[in-house]
């Protein structure tokens, strides 16, 4: 007997619904069947916590007197630049922006202890952020200069917008070169000292749902400890990668753009971090609901570790180099058992997604709608279905020659 | 009966010198090596629990620091601070020692066993909310 979400909601606003994380469904379609499970189980909640670069978030901070217009000149945040080309006091900072004189790798590896992703945390930290603007001033925009403190409370509008979360499976990265390597899944020490992965498996929000039948345009999420929705399909949106029977892909595939209001999050789940000799990024918390509709549903939300699987990469050589090559495949379960083989030898484990916290936002936001505090949407629209989405490829190189 | 834990330096031409012997046998001595290694250039770094007599303790110090061997007391203590880790696991595979460990499987908690911590520092800058401090 399928459900609505309608359906399902009514029974949200009564305190009935039932609603478990996507590690309790796990047994619960063990023991019971996916057919009993789907007519118990109202929601099956997911989670994730970790790096995502392509985050940021934008705001107006509000009209000064006399009248300065950011846009066309430069704006720093904690001296981090910020995007100015907009209107006049709109600004959108980046999580892997740097400050201008921050050494970058110049004396290998690099620090990056401050970025843009920091200035984000600062100010959901509630703490003071300097802003340093350099106009060209205009006869409706006088003003050329500003220095000023600004917080997050007294900000017009502050939004995180991230054009790239959540992706449904990623790369475990290794390093087969004779030295240690800095990447974006970690340090990497050579001759396959330690490998690097970077998913909460069975309780990542697109693994759940691996086709998107629940998730689309406008679903409402948990994001940064506060409301988010789906705002489009991420960047790098993948739905060909190959996949397993279960549906899961067993390379990087989907992505989702989301959106919500940087003044209902909390800093533990919006945390500018900094790897070592790459850069700086942005630890986002994402949860997602999955309505249980029907079977075929709770199916997939039954997925476990042992069911997924990823590829093994060598960072050293074959990623930088954008070579297709794979070590191998393993699953999750191997993973977080703490040691995988590669090539024959047993390689140490570690995730850079945190499993610990993905858990405490499938809670949260289990919680959160058991209490009617959060409601399900229906989607507005379907993301692109793999007939559907262009085929995501590298770039076509066309050196530019200078004409005579 | 105490016990120190020390960073010792060998200089290139005292490595293949009896030395970690005579300090067993003259001053009676419990060693426990917690890390060592040479580099290329051939100087040896080692950090090492010694244990025994108070008094024996200083005098066998006293013995390599003649030897021409530089001691520094391991006084470095390494902190997690708990407020700013993410529990990612990035420093898991990287701790030598198993110093920061996975505790449970199910939850993935990250955990801090300050005993097993040899001070190496090999975990603070791959920590990427620099959770991990030193404290002299
Ligand atoms: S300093 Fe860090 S890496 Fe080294 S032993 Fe201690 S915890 Fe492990
Ligand atoms: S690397 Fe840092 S943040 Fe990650 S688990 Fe270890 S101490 Fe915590």
């Amino acid at each position: 007997m399928a459900k609505t979400i309608a359906e399902i909601n009514d029974k949200i606003r009564q305190g009935q619904a039932v609603v478990v994380t996507a590690e309790e469904i796990i047994e619960i379609v063990a023991n019971k069947g996916a057919a009993q499970a789907a007519k118990e189980v109202d929601v099956v909640t997911t989670g994730t916590f970790g790096p995502m670069c392509s985050s940021g978030a934008y705001f107006n901070f509000g009209h000064t007197k006399p009248k300065i217009k950011a846009g066309g000149g430069t704006a720093l945040l904690n001296g981090v630049p910020a995007y100015t080309g907009w209107a006049a006091v709109d600004l959108y900072i980046g999580a892997t922006a740097l400050p201008e004189d921050d050494p970058r790798n110049k004396i290998p590896p690099g620090e990056f202890s401050y970025g843009g992703a920091h200035v984000i945390e600062d100010l959901l930290a509630g703490k003071d952020v300097r802003l340093q603007i350099e106009a060209y001033g205009t006869d409706c925009y006088p003003r050329k200069h500003l220095d000023t403190l600004i917080n997050l409370k007294d900000l017009n509008e502050a939004v995180l917008f991230n054009t790239r979360n959540a992706y449904q499976n990623y790369n475990v990265a290794v390093n087969l070169s004779q030295k240690t390597i800095y990447t974006y899944l970690g340090t990497l020490k050579p001759n396959l000292g330690n490998a690097n992965y970077c998913s909460a498996g069975q309780l990542s929000p697109l693994l759940n749902d691996p086709y998107l039948k629940t998730i689309g345009l406008g679903t409402r999420i948990w994001l940064g400890g506060g409301v988010g929705y789906v705002a489009w399909q991420g960047t790098q949106f993948n739905p060909h990668a190959p996949r397993l029977d279960n549906g899961t892909p067993k390379r990087p595939a989907q992505t989702l753009a989301v959106i919500g209001d940087l003044k209902q999050m909390k800093a533990q789940w919006i945390k500018g971090v900094s790897f070592v000799g790459y850069g700086t990024t942005l630890n986002v918390g994402i949860g997602i609901p999955i309505p249980i509709l029907n079977e075929e549903i709770v199916k997939c939300t039954a997925v476990k570790d042992a069911d997924i699987t990823c590829a093994v990469v060598d960072y050293s050589e074959a990623y930088p180099q954008g070579k297709a090559d794979v070590l191998g495949e393993v699953t999750y379960q191997q993973l977080k058992s703490g040691e995988i083989e590669v090539k024959g030898k047993k390689v140490p484990t570690s995730g850079i997604s945190s499993y610990k916290n993905a858990r405490v936002i499938a809670d949260d936001l289990k919680e959160q709608i058991k209490k009617g505090k959060f409601l399900l949407t229906e989607k507005v629209a379907d993301l692109p279905s793999a007939e559907q989405a262009p085929n995501f490829k590298p770039l076509n190189e066309r050196p530019f020659k200078r004409g005579k | 009966m105490v016990s120190r834990k020390i960073v010792l330096t060998f200089p290139k031409q005292k490595i293949d010198k009896p030395i970690v012997y005579k300090l067993i046998k003259d001053y009676d001595l419990v060693f426990n090596i917690l890390k060592a290694s040479i580099t290329p250039d051939q100087e040896g770094h080692m950090v090492i629990e010694i244990s025994g007599d108070k008094e024996q303790i200083e005098k066998g110090i006293k013995y390599l620091q003649e030897q021409g061997l530089k001691f520094e007391p391991l006084s470095k203590d390494i902190r997690v601070n708990w407020d700013k880790c993410v529990q990612c696991g990035a420093c898991v595979s990287i701790c030598p020692t198993g110093a920061l460990f996975v505790k449970d499987r199910q939850t993935m908690e990250v955990s801090f066993d300050s005993e097993k911590c040899i001070a190496c520092e090999l975990c603070i800058r791959p920590c990427p909310p620099r959770a991990i401090e030193v404290h002299f």
